[in-house]
């Protein structure tokens, strides 16, 4: 009796531990926001949202680098997705393990590692100066596809690996073809994961600041980028230059412009989240 | 009654060097029920998945011999495998039921070889559970998704699927290996109907069930076809010692 009841206690002290512990892992997070949303809040107006930067950008609104992060975002998206998702289709489905495939994976796995850094000086090369796109919205959004591809190859491949394959074998079996079990069944079943996979990657190249440093991020243009080859401002590069480069900014303005890009990316987070909940009430199974 | 299927010196075996057939040769009848029997790993299982060209997901290292329908040879490279397996149907060992409705799981065949027509479906949908014995149970339900079924039902369902294509050739792989002996029954009968019209080819999941299903029987041993033969015959007087050992219990 005695022995029992000490074998609770004990199990009632360790899971304290452990959930006090999770809880833990929340306050960052949380901290980061309201520190930011306190900060930055006071900035956050209809004239800032919507306006040009003026005196220095010690003045007036991030609107240019707002529109910038959503071009490169989209470019991003136009470039990484298709690709992406063909590539672990192909990986997941259609590839044989041989030699090729495991070279492919090795260099998605690699991919994944190379500081965001070396993808600038690598756009740099490529796209910039070899390809002479210049310092553009294509070649940034280029050099973000390239560096959001791991992300998106292996969260869908994952997510289609994750579709059982008796699946597989049943729709072949009821005289379906290897693309028609795809389109219709694993193609379906796998779409939450892909999208959050996407999403997941197109966050990250949102708020990145160098792979675009060299590649199309502007310092400062008096008006809106008008085509892919114009270079544009961008929240998380902007966020750098206001912190580091302009003397006697106001730091209302630098957190002001950091809570618009956690918002942003914060916000394409919710979106993931609801288009996943929605699509898991409607699996059949 | 004609031949169906003849099987011609089948020889397979499996890259992974797993279960494999050697020399294989039988006819199967045309509206009868054919077991193949014999403990696990004899190469029964193989065997069904030739047939409808399965075999083309796993890695195969070496495939001899024919496998003629309707005196087609089905192994030929060339063939329409699409079209083969809408002319011989599978139902596997566990149910899987497609991640669709009810009714979606009926039409998938038909709609991927591009039936439209909703009256042909709705025909196949009710004619094909009708046959699987499983009309009174769900056809107010058709359009629940097909996994809120129980096992027994799920099962049927698969059969109902293949029967929806109206195939010539059912290949059944212990269709009831994770059924209650009600259900097991359900599914028995069904088949002891279903022969009038489709050539069956079965692997019970026990000797029991393959005496009580059986027009011929086949014994299958570590990929050889030990014993072949008409009726029940096989399960009382067998000709060979090693049938005569597994069929009254003496390994297996």
């Amino acid at each position: 009796m005695k022995l029992s009841l000490n074998r609770n206690l004990v199990q009632r002290f360790g899971f304290s531990l452990i959930t006090l512990m999770a809880l833990m892992t929340v306050i960052p997070i949380i901290g980061v926001v309201i520190y930011i949303l306190i900060q930055g809040g006071p900035a956050i107006s209809w004239q800032f949202l919507s306006g040009f930067p003026h005196d220095g950008m010690r003045q007036g609104g991030i609107f240019p680098a707002i529109i910038g992060t959503f071009y490169l975002t989209l470019g991003t998206a136009i470039f990484s997705v298709p690709l992406g998702v063909a590539a672990a289709i192909y990986l997941a489905e259609y590839a044989s393990e041989n030699m090729a495939t495991r070279l492919i994976r090795l260099a998605i796995i690699n991919l994944a590692g190379i500081p965001s850094v070396v993808y600038g000086l690598f756009g740099l090369g490529l796209f910039v100066l070899f390809l002479r796109f210049g310092t553009s919205i294509l070649s940034a959004s280029l050099t973000l596809s390239i560096m959001t591809l791991p992300v998106i190859i292996s969260t869908s491949e994952e997510a289609l690996r994750a579709v059982p394959q008796s699946f597989r074998t049943v729709s072949i079996s009821l005289g379906a073809t290897r693309w028609q079990t795809i389109r219709r069944i694993v193609l379906p079943e796998a779409l939450p994961g892909i999208i959050t996979g996407v999403i997941l990657g197109l966050e990250r190249a949102a708020g990145e600041t160098a792979p675009i440093l060299f590649t199309g991020a502007a310092f400062f243009l008096p008006r809106l980028p008008g085509t892919p080859f114009d270079a544009t401002m961008a929240l998380p590069y902007h966020l750098f230059v206001i912190s580091t480069q302009v003397p006697e900014m106001p730091f209302q303005i630098q957190y002001g412009t950091a809570l618009v890009l956690i918002a942003f990316v914060l916000g394409m987070n919710l979106v993931a989240t609801v288009i996943r909940s929605r699509a898991r009430a409607k699996r059949q199974w | 009654m004609t031949n169906k299927i003849v099987v011609e010196t089948l020889t397979l075996q499996y890259s992974d060097g797993a279960e494999s057939l050697r020399n294989i040769s039988m006819d199967i009848r045309e509206h009868a029920i054919t077991v193949l029997f014999g403990p696990a790993g004899g190469g029964k299982s193989s065997l069904l998945r030739c047939i409808n060209r399965l075999n083309d997901l796993t890695e195969v290292r070496t495939l001899k011999g024919r496998i003629l329908l309707d005196g087609e040879n089905i192994l030929d490279p060339k063939i329409d495998v699409i079209g083969l397996r809408r002319r011989v149907g599978m139902v596997f060992a566990r149910p899987v039921v497609l991640p669709l409705t009810i009714r979606g799981n009926l039409t998938y065949g038909l709609e991927v070889m591009g039936e439209k027509r909703k009256s042909k479906l709705d025909e196949a949908v009710e004619r094909s559970l009708k046959q699987a014995a499983l009309w009174d149970e769900v056809n107010d339900r058709l359009n629940d998704p097909a996994i809120a079924l129980s096992g027994g039902q799920q099962q049927r369902l698969c059969l109902a699927r293949s029967l929806a294509l109206e195939p010539e050739v059912i290949l059944l792989d212990e269709p009831t290996s994770g059924l209650d002996p009600i259900s097991t029954g359900k599914v028995e009968a069904s088949l002891q109907e279903l022969k009038k019209h489709y050539t069956i080819v079965l692997v019970p999941h026990s000797v029991q069930q393959a005496a009580r299903t059986a027009d011929f029987a086949a014994f299958f041993l570590q990929g050889e076809l030990v014993e072949y033969s008409e009726g029940k015959g096989i399960f009382t007087t067998p000709k060979e010692k090693r049938t005569e050992d597994y069929v009254t219990g003496r390994f297996g």
